[in-house]
């Protein structure tokens, strides 16, 4: 495959701003909410239950309907094609029927003129509930063996040999909290109706082809009665992979019982207690290792929420599954994973999507070993890393062949003065009674390609017009990562064409079926890829045109700086285009991709699923108030592999992004429902994400140079969305490092699960003094 | 009866739209300005925010405010700046919209109208452009993508020395604005103002509107009769004396911050951790007195501050000591047809020193979990009297007999700021809820005074790195 190169504007590699950044900032930026309201547009609103469990015994729409503007009270009865939205199983139902399964489920729909008629309307609809038990706590649903789908566990070599025979033997637990996605623009859908039963969803979603299946299956009409169209998100995080399915089911239900447009934006309330979040776990660990800590057996049990149904967890748990090792060779293991249902919202896909969970549940472990060894956190990881030409293999059976880790963590090292630092600590802490700093590093290894071997496939549709500009489509979705930038780079890479000449358009799922989700931080390798086939076809046939127009061999036509070239002479890319028409060749072309070499076995749980892995290393240094628990993230430095990063600008945003999204959730971002299942932390007054004075005051990031990924990706480069997210691990770690320096007479492992709030550093540091 | 504003450079006049809606609602359904952008509707995301101008002692006044909370009459007379009227629409970018492109400092774009119209407002400031006034004017937008510091580096870029911006031209406002059977009033001279009250006990006084903006906006209810407090003169007096500051109720946080800052540093160094500048540059002190919720950051150092409210109603004036007023929760002295006229705030002697101290899951723009505040008179190095004043403990903000009586007549030591600590306990039971357990709360209220003897000895760290 060529490379990029710099001589056009906007080429592979080169620092190209977000294709939307201007409308952005002038507010032109359109998302579905912004769109001129078609005549007859039906505002809607949610009946959820108020209860975590219970039987719906009747439902009594009259009063609602007889409002002034109402115009539909639709129920799981008016559905006419199947209650089911499942996005991997069954049984997940768009309304609930026979029994709402938390608080916050979905029980009817209100359509009326006005969003404040349906709001009222909503609450006259009077719903007969008989509440049953809730289960709303994952050891609960453990204990009773209550789960969404079968538990899967990664298993290899002799895990309870291994542990019988250890030198030293210990066990433990931890768990880690949930996040919500926290994108500042609520789900919406518009669903307009058409003849023939036809139906165009706009939809603010990372999958439209899994919304436009769910409208399909709930509407009883074949997929081709369906197109979803998307344009950009105002964010996405894996909130709107599977999630939006039901906003834009309900949308499409109201659009075909009522023959109007219809329209169904959550309001930020509704949209945290209705919609999934990321997966909180509970896990349980027994690990052997001997006097240098080398871990040789391990068993740990990782019991997640999966909420009221399945969704996505089982793609969430086998990636927590594969990355409990981390970074680490793991010769005897043992995971087993509990998908727990409990009457709480589905859990669903979350940058990261399960890997930061099993990530920090393996560095807990090592940081027990390392206290019970009184060795520090750092020298267990130097005897566990995986190794370069053996010690290689992961527990589910891949081959790690690109491991750069142990080299990263020394750059970093180095480049920081990782020691002085923590000499420097020590002294500050020596000195100070109350504020008490820590530092930790943080290594990551993150697996590139859904865990599914099937989803990882990709489409695109490339025009080429007689004038030279060029129509760029694919299966991809904006929700603000700088996608479409990145794959108009790549056609303009391959026409050697100025990235201004290529029109980035909408998702639309009637332009390139079946994709997969914009998720898994696949999507500029997949759609880049995708994309390049479809222009590198349509570049072919140019290149036939030109030879001939020239009279030379295909072998001597150059594309280069808009315009293609042989030898002396040359034509614009315009003219060529013009030509190529006149001669009637094709000028539009479909692209596809499939990732190569990947194979995975859900039941087995082995295989290899990713095509490479991503690696990254932070060192965080953090202060903490022992009086109050306040802390504060003072310096981060990150070294991060993006392999020949398609763009540095895009991708360094995404570092930093995700970074602080990681720290929030490990830090000040806390879920907590009532005993009775009902969340007390619903909008951004309760539930506190990072702000811009959150941020480390000294922040400094940086990209792995000279380091092209070792397998052919597009323009090999890596993935970016996601692995910067688990960096974040490090904050988590020196607040656990301050908490352990706090009292350095204490012989208790600090008790600190996520997120580190104040109340629970607080907390940590009293039982460390207790233990003194 | 019309209302009249300049909305981006074009006077509207609007007699159509009902007085209780947002001005969010109105600038995306009636206005066709679809750039502006709800993200919560509880005035804590910032997507919604926009700039409102007013000419103040002669010179344009530019604030950020969030357009989610605000009801439409309340910019009758100003002028009005969204994301779209900011620059000419073909004409060149604002330096802050250029700014945050060249940064790259937007990536999903929907927080950015928002973070336009903060440092829109920032840029027209007379501040010093520094770290903590950056984050100080952004702690009211939520970005989820960027991680901010492209933004922090847009608002350095472009912030700072506008020089004298044009001046605004003058609007006539109308006292009163109805329809449908909805009433808002917002008088201007305060006997008419009184006769309202007594005539509309049950009416809605509206001051900024942050508290009560939450009604229409998320919770969407019409109401029948708002009276709003902004354009009285003697509810917007800033008065020193001798002996104290004297602040009329519909004062709000921004323009007392001055004189608080220079009287009370500790205080002013809470009040900017006050919802943000959004919430300050319409929310009031009154109105945080007046809505007496448990959790509300002022009263409890205004009570330690021992301030005195005037009530006025037809019947008259009557001062009441602010730890009299709060009765239980969200209860009241205040009788029918009755208001916060002012508050008078002591100075402090010099024998005197105040502290006060918020405990929060996030430093910027959260609600306290606790807030312990302390007015020490100590007379050579003895406690002659304490008063000491926690919220977020009780149903009320509520004075600490015990911890007081530990305190006063005592040698001020590490020993008696512990002793002090010991008696929390005695003084409050507080709930677990979301923001804080009941063992959190005793706990932290407790040590807060450790750090208030850290404080006081000049020893404290922990208030400067937490700021960073």
């Amino acid at each position: 495959m060529m490379d990029g190169r710099a001589d056009i504007v906007g080429a592979a590699h080169a620092n190209v701003r977000h294709d939307s950044a201007r409308k952005h900032v002038t507010g032109e930026a359109i998302y579905i909410d912004d769109m001129p309201s078609l005549p007859g547009t039906l505002e809607t609103a949610l009946v959820i239950s108020p209860h975590a469990h219970a039987a719906v015994k009747s439902i009594h729409i009259e009063n609602a309907l007889a409002q002034s503007g109402v115009r539909a009270v639709l129920t799981a009865d008016d559905v006419p094609g199947k209650n089911d939205i499942a996005p991997i199983f069954t049984d997940e139902p768009l309304l609930a029927d026979a029994v709402a399964e938390y608080a916050g489920h979905p029980v009817a729909i209100v359509a009326a003129e006005t969003f404040d008629q349906a709001l009222a309307a909503a609450q006259l609809v009077q719903v007969d509930y008989k509440e049953l038990a809730p289960v709303l706590k994952i050891a609960e649903a453990l204990k009773k063996k209550q789960f969404t789908y079968n538990p899967p566990t990664v298993e290899r070599g002799d895990p309870d040999g291994a542990l019988a025979k250890a030198a030293h033997r210990i066990s433990g637990e931890f768990a880690c909290g949930g996040q919500d996605h926290f994108y500042l623009e609520a789900n919406i859908a518009l669903a307009v109706p058409a003849e023939d039963q036809d139906i165009t969803v706009y939809s603010s979603t990372q999958h439209p082809t899994e919304v436009q299946h769910g409208v399909a299956h709930v509407l009883g009409v074949p997929s081709n009665a369906v197109t979803v169209e998307v344009r950009r998100m105002g964010g996405g995080f894996g909130g709107k992979e599977s999630q939006p399915t039901i906003i834009a089911g309900l949308a499409a239900l109201v659009a075909a019982k009522t023959g109007r447009p219809a329209k169904l934006r959550l309001r930020r309330d509704d949209d945290m207690i209705v919609t999934g979040k990321r997966h909180d776990y509970e896990f349980t660990y027994d690990v052997g290792f001997d006097d240098e800590g080398r871990i040789d057996g391990i068993d740990i049990g990782m019991a997640m929420r999966s909420g009221n149904v399945a969704d996505l967890s089982s793609g969430v748990m086998a990636r927590t599954l594969c990355h409990g090792d981390n970074c680490y060779y793991l010769p005897n293991v043992r995971f087993r994973g509990y998908p727990c249902k409990t009457n709480t919202v589905s859990n669903t896909a979350f940058r990261g999507f399960g890997g930061p969970q099993g990530m920090l549940v393996i560095e807990t472990i090592l940081e027990h070993i390392a206290h019970n060894l009184g060795k520090s956190l750092d020298e267990l990881r130097a005897v566990n890393y995986y190794g370069v030409d053996e010690r290689n293999v992961t527990p589910y059976g891949q081959t790690v062949s690109d491991n750069i880790i142990v080299e990263l963590v020394e750059r970093l090292t180095q480049e920081i003065d990782f020691e002085g630092r923590q000499n420097a600590i020590a002294k500050f802490n020596s000195e100070n009674d109350i504020l008490k700093k820590g530092i930790a590093l943080m290594p990551i290894k993150f697996g590139i390609s859904f865990n599914m071997p099937a989803l990882n496939q990709a489409g695109a549709l490339v025009h080429v017009y007689t004038d030279g500009s060029v129509h760029l489509n694919h299966g991809g979705t904006e929700m603000g990562q700088g996608l479409f930038t990145k794959v108009a780079q790549v056609v303009a890479t391959v026409f050697q064409i100025d990235i201004d000449n290529i029109k980035i358009s909408s998702t639309r799922t009637d332009k390139v079926p079946n994709t997969s989700a914009t998720a898994a931080s696949a999507g500029s390798d997949l759609n880049g890829m995708a994309a390049f086939d479809a222009a590198d076809k349509i570049k072919k046939r140019m290149t036939r045109i030109a030879a001939s127009h020239f009279g030379v061999d295909e072998a001597e036509i150059e594309f280069r700086q808009n315009s293609v070239y042989a030898g002396n002479q040359s034509l614009t890319f315009a003219e060529l285009a013009q030509k190529t028409w006149q001669e009637r060749e094709s000028l539009s072309a479909t692209g596809y991709y499939q990732t190569p070499d990947i194979h995975w076995d859900p039941i087995s749980c082995t295989g290899s699923p990713f095509y490479y892995f991503s690696y990254g290393v932070a060192v965080s240094e953090v202060v903490i108030d022992t009086l109050t628990g306040e802390s504060r993230t003072l310096k981060t430095d990150i070294l991060q592999d993006c392999g020949k990063s398609l763009n540095p600008t895009v991708d360094y945003g995404q570092i930093e992004g995700a970074f602080i999204q990681g720290m929030g959730w490990l830090t000040s971002e806390e879920l907590v429902w009532d005993d009775r299942g009902h969340l007390l932390t619903h909008g951004p007054s309760t539930y506190k994400i990072p702000g811009s004075r959150d941020v480390p005051p000294d922040f400094n990031i940086h990209i792995l140079e000279d380091a092209p990924n070792r397998v052919p990706t597009i323009f090999r480069s890596k993935a970016i969305g996601e692995p910067p997210l688990m960096l974040a691990i490090s904050v988590w770690l020196a607040i656990r490092d301050a908490v352990r320096r706090s009292t350095p007479a204490s012989r208790k492992f600090p008790n600190l699960n996520t997120p580190a709030t104040p109340e629970a550093i607080l907390r940590a540091v009293d039982e460390m003094r207790e233990g003194a | 009866m019309a209302i009249q504003f300049y909305l981006n450079g074009e006077l509207r006049q609007v007699a159509s739209v009902a007085p209780t809606t947002t001005v969010l609602d109105y600038l995306r359904d009636h206005a066709g300005l679809p750039g502006t952008k709800e993200g919560c509707a509880e005035g804590d995301c910032g997507a919604c925010t926009i700039v409102v101008a007013d000419t103040i002692d002669g010179r344009p006044d530019y604030q950020a405010v969030n357009s989610c909370l605000l009801m439409l009459p309340q910019l009758d007379g100003k002028h009005v700046f969204t994301v779209e009227g900011v620059a000419d629409a073909k004409g060149p970018l604002d330096p802050v919209q250029s700014a945050l492109v060249e940064s790259d400092g937007t990536q999903c774009g929907f927080c950015t109208p928002g973070f336009v119209m903060s440092l829109f407002a920032l840029r027209h400031s007379e501040e010093e452009i520094t770290e903590d006034v950056i984050h100080d004017a952004l702690a009211g937008n939520l970005c989820r993508c960027t991680g901010y510091r492209p933004i922090v580096e847009a608002a350095r870029d472009s912030c700072g020395g506008v020089g004298d911006p044009k001046p605004l031209e003058a609007v006539t406002t109308n006292d009163a604005y109805s329809l449908d059977g909805q009433m808002f009033f917002a008088p201007s001279r305060f006997e008419d103002m009184i006769q309202m009250c007594a005539a509309h006990p049950d009416a809605h006084l509206l001051g900024g509107g942050t508290d009560l903006g939450i009604l229409v906006s998320k919770e969407r209810q019409p109401l029948e009769t708002v009276i709003h407090t902004a354009r009285i003169p003697e509810l917007n007096i800033i008065e020193e004396d001798d002996s104290a500051l004297t602040l009329g109720a519909a004062v709000t946080y921004s323009r007392a911050l001055p004189y608080i800052e220079r009287l009370y540093p500790s205080f002013a160094a809470m009040i900017k951790r006050i919802g943000s500048r959004q919430i300050r540059n319409v929310g009031t002190i009154g109105g945080n007195i007046g809505n007496a919720s448990p959790i509300g950051d002022t009263p409890p150092c205004l009570i330690a501050l021992d301030a005195t409210l005037v009530l006025a109603s037809k019947s008259g004036e009557r001062d009441i000591a602010i730890e009299n007023f709060f009765l239980d929760y969200r209860k009241t002295d205040l009788r029918p047809g009755e208001f916060i006229k002012s508050i008078r705030i002591p100075k402090l002697t010099e024998d005197q020193e105040f502290r006060t101290y918020k405990i929060s899951k996030r430093y910027d723009q959260d609600i306290s979990a606790v807030i312990g505040a302390y007015r020490l008179d100590i007379s050579g190095d003895t406690v002659a009297e304490a008063r000491i004043v926690y919220g977020g403990m009780a149903a009320t903000p509520k004075r600490a007999p015990a911890c007081e009586a530990a305190l006063s007549g005592q040698v001020w030591t590490v020993d008696s700021a512990v002793s002090a600590a010991a008696k929390v306990g005695e003084d409050y039971a507080p709930i677990s809820d979301h923001r804080a357990s009941r063992q959190y709360r005793l706990k932290i209220a407790g040590n807060l005074f450790l750090r208030l003897y850290r404080d006081l000895s000049g020893e404290d760290q922990a208030l400067e790195v937490m700021a960073l």
